[in-house]
């Protein structure tokens, strides 16, 4: 059985549950594979992938210029920018290119053609070669509010790939979740056993009923004791893919930034497992 | 009123952990959680089961009305977001539109308007103290402006109070940034991975951007103690205070998951919060 150009995208409602360890040890564990890093805030798959021939290219977004002399400061951009990114203040137009959404509106709409637009980096997609597994980052520059061009970069990207691709969402279930999960064929929810954990758990769960698709729940940092979370997939019969106990030496390995299944064969047999069954649930 | 926010680059550090204790230690009369895309701080700080809601309106999304249309491509063609769909009708998808106003104004037949749309719901518990919460709706794109909201709601609230205890948001983008608006003190909680490095020096960058005082301290920091050491070495060769380390506590998790914040227990982790506390008010209070 073989994922050939299934999309699997790793969710968790939350930072720090395990997004990336799970996705880049299933990456890891498959034959070959595409990692893609969507949590374009906080990429933190290529530290544990570390990719070779890193090939960059910058992403950029479409902010207003003004050519000083055509502006007969008539306001119309400044009425229309619903984001407030343009303010005409003793006799002189300003961009305030941090908050504009560049719909371009400004420029369309300007009687005089004194508006046009120009390219601004904002960040830029990095790909590389980690043996197995080709790797496929977003990165946001510092001080940049959105990354939502990047994700549509990834993301058309992702739709020509041929190979089982891993999607590492970013947190929470607000619009650049929805548009790394959209085109996927089956999605992973990574929970903690914790109060805090169900109720993340929640959100995504609600976030991949909404849009259909195809799910199961990896427990992750599993203890000894009670499992809130585990409890929560029970009751609302959810498929458990299965867990990940929480152990010290999965910890360092972590923590220092390894690929677990490349570092130790009882963690690969965990993750090889979990790659069958998920690959058992995307093809039925 | 001096404002402490706390960051960490990223969730499952234990913000929310920490600013559970701080408010406790504190016994802050005001406080507010802007993680609105995953709240949790309600979960062990909620006084009672009363809370005023209010909707949060974002951005209006547009709508198209189809007895108006005559389907000439105009609003697609010119919509930077893909929102708008052909199928048998020309419609606007909700989850992808910014409610630019593109499409209103482009539209030869005036069948395009913004309507007003909830993307959040706001809460507030007035008890012994004020908290102030919100929680995005799914998909909504809005959550810097819910933030602003949220630091609003709390700040008209509690007018005369001391101090005010911020849970902040994860990542750097436009949440953290409007969260980082006007506040007096980042506390910033790293993790000793190298990720959790990664993680940290991206939202130093940021707060430095806003010439925020900043502070750092470090949880589990026995899980990895080389890392610990990284990042103390980081904090002394840039200069900023670093604080204190709290060290993983399996009774952390017990108590949260019993909704008691980890200094209503005894535990390591909890008398080391108190440490970090103290330093952190400390450095509040110079000028």
């Amino acid at each position: 059985m073989v994922l050939s150009n299934k999309k699997i995208a790793v969710l968790s409602g939350k930072g720090g549950t395990g997004k990336t360890l799970v996705s880049v040890n299933l990456a890891a564990s498959a034959k070959d594979a595409v990692y893609i890093d969507c949590d374009v805030e906080e990429p933190n798959g290529h530290l544990f992938l570390k990719p070779k021939d890193i090939e960059s290219e910058p992403i950029s977004i479409k902010i207003p210029s003004v050519d000083k002399s055509l502006c007969d400061g008539c306001r119309k951009c400044v009425d229309f920018c619903k984001f407030n990114a343009l303010a005409y203040i003793y006799n002189r137009l300003i961009v305030f290119e941090e908050v504009c959404h560049s719909c371009g509106g400004c420029a369309l709409f300007c009687p005089k053609n004194a508006l046009s637009e120009k390219e601004k980096t904002i960040g830029e997609v990095q790909k590389g070669v980690s043996e197995n597994v080709s790797v496929i980052t977003g990165i946001l520059n510092t001080g940049e509010a959105s990354g939502t061009p990047i994700i549509k970069k990834l993301m058309n990207e992702a739709s020509t790939l041929k190979e089982p691709t891993f999607i590492d969402c970013p947190p929470g279930s607000a619009c650049i979740v929805m548009d790394s999960i959209k085109d996927a064929d089956y999605c992973v929810l990574v929970a903690e056993p914790t109060l805090f954990g169900v109720h993340n758990l929640n959100m995504v769960y609600e976030l991949v009923k909404l849009f259909n698709k195809p799910h199961g729940v990896i427990l992750n940092k599993c203890l000894e004791s009670e499992n809130p979370a585990e409890k929560f997939c029970i009751e609302k019969g959810i498929k458990i893919l299965g867990k990940i106990p929480f152990d010290n030496q999965l910890g360092i390995l972590n923590s220092n930034a390894k690929v677990a299944v490349r570092e130790n064969e009882e963690y690969k047999d965990i993750f090889s497992t979990l790659l069958q069954k998920i690959t058992k649930e995307v093809l039925v | 009123m001096k404002q402490l926010l706390i960051l960490s680059g990223k969730g499952g550090t234990g913000k929310t952990t920490i600013a559970s204790a701080f408010i406790k230690l504190s016994e802050a009369k005001a406080f507010a959680d802007c993680d609105v895309d995953a709240p949790n701080l309600h979960l062990i700080m909620s006084q009672s089961q009363d809370y005023k809601r209010t909707d949060y309106f974002g951005l209006p999304k547009a709508n198209i009305n189809t007895d108006l249309c005559i389907q000439c491509d105009q609003c697609r063609q010119n919509c930077r977001f893909d929102a708008i769909n052909v199928d048998n009708f020309y419609t606007v998808s909700d989850h992808a539109c910014e409610g630019c106003g593109v499409c209103e104004v482009i539209c030869p037949e005036g069948a395009i308007s913004l309507k007003p749309a909830v993307a959040g719901d706001l809460m507030l518990y007035i008890d012994n103290a004020v908290f102030s919460t919100a929680k995005l709706r799914m998909g909504s794109g809005t959550s810097g402006m819910l933030v602003t909201e949220v630091k609003k709601q709390m700040k008209s609230y509690a007018v005369d109070t001391e101090l005010a205890i911020i849970d902040g948001s994860p990542g750097i983008g436009c949440p953290v940034i409007a969260s980082l608006s006007g506040v007096d003190m980042v506390l910033i909680v790293a993790e000793p991975s190298i990720s959790g490095i990664n993680d940290m020096e991206r939202i130093i960058n940021t707060a430095e951007k806003f010439k925020t005082k900043t502070a750092v301290c470090i949880n589990k920091y026995d899980t990895n103690i080389e890392n610990t050491e990284k990042i103390m070495a980081y904090c002394h060769r840039l200069n900023l205070p670093f604080i204190g380390k709290i060290p993983f506590d399996k009774k952390a998790v017990e108590a949260i998951n019993n909704g008691l914040s980890i200094v209503d227990i005894d535990c390591i982790a909890g008398n080391e919060t108190k440490k970090v506390f103290e330093a952190t008010l400390n450095l509040l209070s110079e000028d």
